[in-house]
């Protein structure tokens, strides 16, 4: 019987043997199983009982093959049953062959979903596999890999199956290309933040990593949540990468199980360098990873641990996250877009009517922490001093869902024929870079920036006004020293 | 050339003669950097002020900084936080003679954080000391270091500072030697400007242009820019911000323009030198600042 165990987001084919022998009954199970594992054997033995079916008093060993590969967790309470039953002849041996199972066993039989049945149906297609016995919850997740999936309540419904006493309804794939999180809050609901809300759509159009900083209170939280709901939808090959990633850590909801929409990850600012960048023993992926072909929000940017902070700069380079573990080594995806939200000083008073009562010591230190290094790789950094009255009561303000059409027009247009730069925007970019000290990156920056912005305008060429308007978007100094 | 590092003592030929005139010249004068001992002697203006300066304070100091080292004029501070650093930064911008005065060995960086700025200073100018290399920063030795500051210069400009900075004993210093002493008004509710406005009702000289402090030295004045030629929308941004500063969604607002027509309509009031920005918020220079 075949199963697969998880490697970092890639399948392992595992065999699962049952070998019957005459002797003192009992029931072991070698080949690097841990802890989750092993407790298979109870799972399994009160499976069996209270399916009526027989629990052969013998000798039982099973064998997870490769025995050297560590098998975690408790996916393979199916397949061991299923092993042992047909080592004792309850179902007929040949009718294991062309399919593979995963899934958790309750002690009343019935069938649990696992987290990574996508990966492990992956794994099974590559093989040639058509058939995947799962929990019935698992099923629209397990056909996404393009197998055909076998949804089981119960370890009896899996018996009657291989007996071929019983054929499950065909599963229905719902297709659901389109459906979005309702909990995605709309930029309608926004008022005012002109600057904001443009600076959240250049971000949209070029995946621009943004930063918004201004004293509390000034709305760049509430921004930064509407960034998902004017992203375009993901692509079908792009969708099926993040639903794997989320399948391995069981994120996925049971009744939509492709993640069509750009993923939004939030974690907080206590969360440790495993549970962002990814790791713990298994290793499994982390919110960066999670945040893949979506949106990573750090809010409160520089109360993060500096380590977790540096730790960002490889996935930000490169898109991808490498863990290395004594038992194991893998590579996470983490192409992901970075909002952050900061204040302007410790005490949250600059920016602010109110005023800043930091120590310069404490404001140079705070400064320090958000190194040069990571602070360049902010395209976008708006600052929002706090809105007088005035504007708060501005008018309704465009919803998501048009902004989105923009985003989307500009998308194409940057990858079909990106704007060039024309004469004048370079010579005004090279009269900035002198007057207002850009770095050899700032400059990069400012004219990816400016293409973006040309982009959203439709036109062919990077204008005098697209440069400019790009320039206003770059690192101010009273950030960095 | 000094490269590297040396000291200067009170026979030497290249000690300047505007120090030896103070009450109690250092007996040494440790320096390091690329920068030639001429500009210790030649014309020279002191930019100090508060480290915890405000925006404000940052852009006078920084752009005071870049004019004196542009009009040649050597720009002479404490590689503090806040006034000193912008003051330094300013020169080197404008590629021009800085000194820094340490009140600790001239191998000691001093702040830390300054490390990077300090090595700049010595490529383009020099760091001294009176205090042996090795000597480790203390509280005591920097109203001493403020006589050398004083010393060195021949007008000494106070940017911000608070009612009880060491800047104001910096102004002391110049005053008993004699030198002219520039305060920067700042506004009388900010606790930033309690110093500066203090120095001016003394009767400090108030300084309202870089200009001035070159008259001061006996330097011929800067021509006066040409004014920028600007798009209407920019010229109409910057009616609005004569008026009172404001933020990017305040001038949206009140122009009537789109965001993103504002955003390019301020960078080119900023290229210009019409309009500064800090913190989200522009304000309108005057002319004498641009």
């Amino acid at each position: 019987m075949l199963t697969y165990a998880l490697v970092g987001l890639e399948p392992r084919r595992v065999e699962v043997e049952a070998h019957l022998q005459k002797g003192v009954p009992s029931f072991a199970i070698v080949g690097l199983a841990d802890r989750a594992c092993q407790e298979a054997k109870e799972r399994v033995r009160s499976g069996i009982v209270s399916a009526e079916l027989e629990w052969p008093l013998r000798r039982i060993t099973v064998n997870l093959a490769p025995a050297d590969l560590r098998k975690e967790g408790s996916g393979f309470d199916l397949t061991i049953a299923l092993a042992i039953l047909a080592a004792s002849h309850q179902i007929p041996p040949d009718s294991l062959r062309a399919h593979a199972a995963v899934g958790e066993l309750a002690l009343d039989g019935r069938v649990r979903p696992v987290g990574g049945a996508l990966v492990v149906a992956e794994g099974a297609r590559r093989a040639g596999i058509e058939f995947v016995l799962c929990a019935a919850e698992s099923a629209r997740e397990v056909g996404l890999a393009g197998v055909d999936a076998v949804p089981l309540r119960h370890l009896v419904e899996a018996v009657d199956y291989m007996r071929g006493d019983w054929l499950p309804e065909p599963a229905s794939l719902v297709a659901n290309g389109l459906l979005r999180l309702a909990s995605c809050p709309d930029l309608a609901e926004v008022k005012g933040q002109r600057r904001g809300r443009r600076a959240l759509e250049i971000a949209a159009a070029g995946r621009h990593n943004l930063l918004l900083a201004g004293p509390p209170g000034t709305g760049k939280t509430m921004l930064a949540r509407r960034l998902p709901g004017i992203l375009p939808a993901l692509a079908e090959e792009e969708a099926l990468e993040v639903t794997r990633i989320h399948s391995v850590v069981g994120l996925l909801p049971r009744e939509h199980p492709l993640i069509a929409a750009p993923p939004f990850r939030a974690p907080h600012h206590s969360s440790s360098m495993p549970a962002i960048v990814g790791g713990g023993s298994g290793p499994s992926p982390g919110e960066a990873s999670l945040a893949h072909r979506g949106v990573l929000l750090l809010d409160e940017f520089p109360e993060f641990q500096r380590p977790v902070l540096e730790a960002l700069r490889q996935p930000l380079e490169d898109g991808v996250v490498s863990v290395a573990r004594a038992n194991g080594r893998a590579v996470f995806p983490a192409r992901f877009q970075l909002v952050a939200t900061m204040n302007l000083c410790p005490c949250g008073g600059k920016g602010d009517a109110a005023g800043c009562s930091c120590s310069a010591v404490r404001l140079a230190r705070f400064r320090e922490k958000l190194s040069r290094a990571l602070i360049d790789r902010f395209d976008l950094v708006v600052a929002m001093p706090r809105p007088r009255a005035a504007e708060l009561d501005g008018s309704g303000e465009e919803p998501s869902a048009l902004v989105r059409e923009r985003v989307q027009a500009a998308r194409v247009r940057l990858e079909t024929k990106p704007p060039r730069m024309s004469a004048e925007a370079r010579s005004l970019l090279t009269d900035a870079v002198e007057r207002m000290s850009l770095s050899g990156r700032g400059r990069a920056r400012v004219a990816r920036v400016a293409r973006t912005i040309a982009a959203l305008a439709g036109a062919e060429e990077i204008g005098r006004e697209h440069l400019a308007e790009a320039l206003s978007y770059r690192i101010p100094p009273e950030l960095t020293t | 050339m000094t490269s590297g590092r040396s000291y200067l003592t009170r026979r030497s030929r290249g000690y300047p003669p505007l120090l030896a005139a103070i009450h109690d010249p250092p007996r040494r004068l440790y320096l390091r950097g690329e920068g030639s001992v001429a500009m210790l002697s030649g014309p020279a203006a002191a930019v100090v002020g508060t480290r915890s300066c405000s925006p404000y304070g940052a852009q006078v100091a920084r752009r005071l900084g870049r004019e004196l080292a542009a009009a040649g004029v050597t720009v002479v501070s404490g590689l503090a936080r806040g006034v000193d650093a912008e003051a330094h930064r300013g020169a080197l911008e404008a590629g021009g003679p800085t000194v820094a005065v340490l009140g600790c060995g001239i191998d000691r960086d001093y702040p830390r954080a300054h490390a990077a700025l300090a090595r700049r200073v010595g490529e383009l100018g020099l760091l001294v000391s009176e205090y042996e290399p090795g000597v480790e920063p203390a509280p005591w030795r920097f109203p001493a270091r403020n006589r050398i500051i004083a010393g060195l210069a021949g007008a000494t400009v106070i940017v911000e500072a608070r009612a009880k900075s060491g800047a104001l004993i910096t102004a002391d210093f110049a005053l008993e030697d004699g030198r002219e002493v520039f305060a920067v008004p700042g506004e009388i509710t900010s606790a930033l400007s309690r110093g500066t406005n203090e120095l001016l009702r003394l009767g400090a000289a108030p300084l309202l242009e870089p200009n001035d402090v070159l008259a001061a030295l006996g330097l011929e004045e800067a021509p006066a820019r040409r004014a920028a030629l600007l798009s209407d929308r920019a010229s109409r941004l910057r009616e609005l911000l004569a008026d009172r500063s404001a933020s990017v969604d305040e001038l949206t607002e009140r122009s009537g323009l789109a965001a993103d027509a504002v955003a390019a309509a301020l960078v080119e009031l900023e290229l210009s030198g019409e309009a500064i920005c800090a913190e989200g918020v522009y304000r309108a220079q005057s002319a004498n600042w641009r």
